[in-house]
């Protein structure tokens, strides 16, 4: 039997609580869908305790649910009662697998086969993913599951373990500790966990505490109850069939992303990009009519936006105009330049105005204002200087823009840009400092939009990724190459060339390869190595805004170096013909590219004699130097393990360590601490809701009080230097005695010691509040601890040569 | 990535300074014809006498401003627009001026002048004393301050020495994981025993439980253990192959083995916790003594005050 309701809301997260409790306050006929067996999983599966913030505090909330920043326990509370109180018809455990049909006669289907048709479906599932399972009959079996919060809450049992990741793996190493413990995986090895669990994996299996099950599927779950034992597991493998009995199956199989079940209900996403949403209407229609999509998955990640969306997203069904949330903040940041105009005729007004702009939907367009700044600089104010680390996005809304750059010689080159035009692509796409200073020329307004949000659009929207990347390319070549070229000239460069795209480690071109063009390196950094005697020697190292091939390309001769990829790098390359032409042509480019190629020649002499200690150089380029902009190091010969760095460090930062000497690899007396990088495309900056990463105009990158503590930058970080902290905020300046005295001192100081307390996200902020520098190294007695960033690498390189 | 040392700091500059001080002690030593003799009572005996406590003081002081550390408001400010804070511009130094990038003080530099300055206080103050030497509070204090700067001294060399040694013998290593290390050859080598004779498993049980790494504070510095039963196990075992089967003999090779790398980690754990205790030890010295110096400083200057 099909059970009909006028809208289904798939997701019982923030956004689908909202629309249901709004809908039912209506008297709408609604049904809320949710896979997990309780509402807000995603919430109920935060630690006990954990504050939830309510950024960003200068939205005004509009919903039918109640919120505000509270612990876990206070927010889940409020919402269930909002869910009694207004008679939600919700449904737990039911998982959508497929949508079908059109606006008006929805057909969904769940995994347990019944069908709910509904006239229209919001969609709201977050970015979570649906977890699989054994796919097997009993696999809803109470103890068959499919996460592990405490695998010390079990003790003498026999536990299954399916799934052979990463994930699969820890969990049965844990378990192995009281349990008896089978592992099953469906390959022959365990490729795919990391070296490390692997490593313990093996060990484990010598030993006899883990009993591997591989190439093994599991075809049937039954409960049972025999000598103890709750459930009979029927495996697979390719000696046979194998009847196991245990007390518990835990499930690691992954999950799936989000995406790919809602492509299969027909809405599109605009790019293959992760950060890419699908493309929505300024009612958070999608392209298949009638199926609404808000929330997390539209590309609002925070929980009053989805609570919003929620309430709204039910008016438009209902074919109701709603002002939206926004509707006043966007009126009092346009009122200043554009008086006269409502709301909706300013962001026309701006659409006309910025032809970047124009492909945006209006609510794209209203989320990019929203967290842009529209301001009027100036006549003379300096917008951002040349070697500033900041990365914002500019568009000039009024008026004219003066650029000053310098050329390869030093000499100053500048420009104006005018109304309509856009700047500071060049830092947001290489991660690098400014390579220009800006000035406003007379009266202007701009709009300054952070960098995340630029990144979101540019995965977003296709016209805007086209634009950028064409005039970023003009960019570059001018940048790389000389100011000097003509328009003509470099459209015909631009025209001809393309972008290319390397892995950490892979080859641009080998040594004694032919050559076929020129590099610039737009993104990343590179290694040039050369074989010496059967040993590959590092010649040189080169960030971005450089470029390399000209010595083989100008002397018609093989390449005389391999170059190779040190981390991610995007690259241009200009072909042979192309550049070849263009120097005959060009005579200012001809001598500039045949003076950086005397130069490398003489360069490369000098090496010949003093070749650099390569091991460390491959031993740094591991360890992510090659993407830092500045990088702690201790030279291990003078430091005399006194952890004076971290003690002063905890003592800057109110009581916890942004460092860990101790850890970290060492080579050849260079000790790389757990320390921020501060890397050009800081990985924890990717998936931060409440955009609480920042870099400051000095290049640190901290993170500030917004933070909500989720934690996803400390899992993003791949250096594994960010820690979730109790913050004290009553850690304050230490008196004289307890200079003297130190830790007898400081005993009868109160120390926050609340397991429960909310935690935020710490990081080394490079005491970017303190003027003379990092207390790290200013305060190591023995002068070990130094920083680096890539410009200085390769010089600190060669004066490490061996004595 | 090659630092200069302490000694080194800024081509020697606390070399020069100290040198020149204890340089011109010497001369205006020389050149002073006092009456009747020379003494720290002589203009240029209290010269030297004032000089050498005002550098006193100042080596106290590095004691206090090693601790004193910056504060940073703990919250950051809450930037509600990333725009807002990007406009301003930049205000460190480039980054190609890496060396010195952050001028001004820095430890290092502090720790350097302590380290001459303290040397040249021998020569200053045993000028200032005109060679008078008796059993009264001022040859105490002398004495006393003798004694700190010979444990500074040594200091010093442990300071530049030791970290090498350090690094040479813990490779990529740190002592935790060298202790994990230990913890899993136990577990092997009780495994594998459970096959042998008792005498076997007695040895390997014994090694587990009784070898010792650190200590109390002399057992630190030793860097040994009497009669360690790990070194024990290994030897006695060289002579209780005999007599096995071949597959039981692959066995015995294999525990043998494990031991063999137990007794070698261990070695290094303990040679690492030596040399850790050595950089730290001389400062149980050098600290409290310079406390003592200074109550008996404060002492004979206090008595000075009587001749007049």
């Amino acid at each position: 039997m099909t059970e009909n309701f006028k809208i289904a809301i798939i997701g019982a997260g923030p956004a689908g609580i909202s629309a249901a409790t709004h809908a039912a306050e209506l008297g709408l006929s609604h049904i809320l869908l949710e896979s997990s067996p309780y509402p807000a999983n995603t919430i109920r599966k935060y630690q006990r305790g954990k504050l939830v913030m309510a950024e960003p505090a200068i939205l005004p909330l509009r919903s039918a649910v109640t919120f505000a920043a509270g612990a876990r326990e206070h927010v889940l509370a409020a919402w269930e009662k909002n869910l009694q109180q207004h008679h939600v018809n919700l449904r737990v455990g039911a998982q959508v697998v497929q949508i079908s049909g059109v606006k008006g006669q929805f057909e969904i289907k769940l995994s347990t086969g019944q069908v709910i048709s509904a006239e229209f479906v919001v969609l709201a599932i977050g970015l979570q993913g649906n977890i699989h399972k054994l796919g097997v009959p009993g696999q809803d079996l109470p103890t068959v599951q499919y996460q592990l919060d405490d695998p010390l809450a079990f003790e003498g049992e026999t536990i299954v373990v399916v799934g052979g990741g990463d994930a699969g793996v820890e969990n049965a190493l844990a378990l192995a500790q009281q349990n008896r413990v089978f592992l099953l995986n469906r390959g022959e090895e365990f490729t795919r966990c990391n070296e490390g669990n692997l490593q313990l994996l093996q060990t484990a299996i010598r030993e006899g505490r883990i009993e591997p099950r591989v190439n093994a599927s599991v075809k049937q779950v039954e409960a049972i109850n025999e000598r103890g034992f709750s459930l009979s597991l029927v495996v697979k493998t390719t000696e046979g069939k194998e009847n196991i009995l245990c007390h518990r199956v835990v499930a690691r199989l992954g999950a799936s992303p989000p995406r790919k079940l809602v492509e299969s209900f027909g809405v599109e996403f605009p790019h293959a990009d992760i950060m890419s949403v699908p493309k929505l209407s300024s009612q958070y229609e999608s392209n298949v009519p009638g199926l609404y999509i808000v929330g997390a998955l539209a590309g609002y990640p925070l929980i009053k936006q989805a609570l919003n969306h929620g309430f709204e997203v039910i008016e438009y069904i209902l074919g109701h105009e709603v002002e939206l949330a926004d509707e006043s903040l966007l009126k009092a940041k346009l009122a200043p330049f554009l008086p006269s105009y409502s709301v909706d005729k300013g962001l026309a007004s701006i659409q006309r105005r910025v032809p970047l702009l124009s492909g945006l939907t209006t609510l794209q367009l209203r989320e990019f204002l929203l967290e842009s700044e529209v301001f009027a600089p100036t006549p003379d104010e300096v917008i951002f200087n040349l070697h500033d680390y900041s990365n914002s996005f500019f568009s000039i809304l009024y008026g004219e823009f003066a650029v000053y750059t310098e050329d390869n010689d030093g000499k100053e080159i500048s420009f104006l840009l005018k109304e309509g035009n856009f700047f500071g692509e060049m830092g947001l796409l290489s991660g690098r400092r400014r390579t220009a200073t800006v000035k406003s020329a007379g009266h202007g307004v701009l709009i300054e939009t952070p960098r995340r949000s630029m990144l979101k659009l540019i995965n977003s929207v296709d016209s805007v990724r086209r634009t950028l990347d064409e005039i970023s390319l003009r960019r570059v070549v001018q940048a790389c190459l000389a100011g000097s070229l003509k328009e003509d000239e470099l459209d015909y460069l631009v025209h001809n060339a393309t972008v290319r795209r390397y892995d950490a480690g892979q080859v641009l071109f080998n040594q004694g390869d032919k050559a076929d063009g020129l590099y610039l390196i737009r993104r990343g950094s590179v290694m040039i190595v050369r074989m010496n005697e059967g040993k590959e020697e590092v010649l040189a190292y080169l960030p971005a805004g450089n470029y390399v091939g000209e010595k083989a390309l100008i002397s018609d001769t093989p390449r005389s170096a391999t170059v190779r990829a040190a981390v991610a790098t995007e690259v241009i390359l200009l072909e042979t013909s192309v550049v070849t032409e263009m120097l005959a042509r060009n005579n200012t480019m001809r001598d500039i590219v045949v003076t950086r190629y005397r130069e490398h020649i003489l360069a490369d002499q000098k090496i010949n004699f003093k070749a650099q200690p390569d091991d460390l150089f491959k031993f740094l380029m591991q360890q992510g130097v090659g993407e830092a902009t500045d990088i702690l190091l201790i030279d291990y010969s003078l430091c005399i393990r006194c952890n004076h760095c971290e003690i002063a460090c905890a003592d800057t930062h109110g009581g916890t360590s942004r460092l860990n000497r101790a850890a970290g690899p060492t080579h050849s007396n260079i000790h790389i601490p757990t320390s921020c990088r501060h890397c050009e495309h800081p990985h924890c900056m990717k998936d931060c809701p409440p955009n609480a990463i920042h870099r400051s105009v000095n290049g640190e990158v901290f993170i500030t009080d917004s933070c909500i503590g989720c934690g996803n930058c400390e899992k993003n970080c791949p250096y594994d230097v960010i820690q979730m902290a109790t913050i004290d905020p009553n850690h304050e300046q230490r008196s004289l005695m307890q200079v003297l005295f130190g830790s007898f001192a400081r005993k009868s100081q109160k120390t926050v010691s609340d397991v429960d307390a909310p935690k935020k996200a710490v990081k080394c902020d490079m005491c970017k509040d303190i003027a003379s520098g990092p207390v790290c190294v200013r305060l190591c007695p023995t002068g070990a601890a130094l920083r680096v960033g890539p410009e200085s690498l390769s010089m600190t390189m060669r004066s490490n040569q061996p004595s | 990535m090659k630092r200069v040392s302490l000694l080194e700091f800024k081509h020697y500059r606390y070399f020069k300074v100290s040198g020149f001080l204890m340089a011109a002690a010497i001369a205006a030593y020389i050149l002073d014809r006092p009456e009747p003799e020379p003494f720290g009572g002589t203009v240029l005996g209290y010269i030297l006498g004032i000089a050498s406590a005002l550098i006193v003081v100042f080596l106290l002081l590095y004691g206090i401003r090693k601790r004193l550390t910056p504060r940073i408001p703990v919250l950051n400010k809450n930037v509600e627009h990333e725009s807002a804070s990007q406009r301003t511009t930049s205000t460190r130094a480039a980054p190609h001026q890496n060396e010195g990038r952050y001028g001004g003080f820095t430890l290092q530099g502090w720790l350097s002048s302590h380290v001459y300055l303290g040397g040249s206080l021998i020569v200053l103050a045993t000028l200032h004393t005109g060679f008078q030497f008796g059993v009264n509070v001022h040859t105490l204090s002398y004495f006393l301050m003798f004694l700190v700067i010979c444990s500074g001294f040594y200091g010093t060399y442990v300071y530049l020495y030791l970290p090498r040694l350090v690094t040479e013998n813990m490779g990529e290593d740190t002592l935790e994981s060298i202790l994990l290390k230990i913890k899993d050859f136990d577990r092997f080598a009780e495994k594998r025993a459970l096959q042998f004779s008792d005498e076997i498993i007695e040895l390997v049980a014994l090694s587990r439980q009784k070898t010792r790494i650190g200590g109390n504070f002399f057992q630190q510095l030793s860097g040994r253990q009497k009669n360690c039963p790990t070194t024990l196990a290994v030897q006695k075992l060289q002579g209780l192959g005999k007599g096995y089967s071949d597959d039981k003999l692959k066995s015995f090779h294999d525990l043998y083995g494990i031991m063999a790398h137990k007794e070698t980690a261990v070695a290094r754990a303990r040679k690492d916790v030596k040399y850790k205790a050595r950089l730290d030890f001389w400062l149980y010295f050098h600290a409290p003594l310079s406390i003592a110096f200074l109550v008996a400083l404060v002492a004979h200057i206090a008595a000075i005050f009587f001749y007049w």
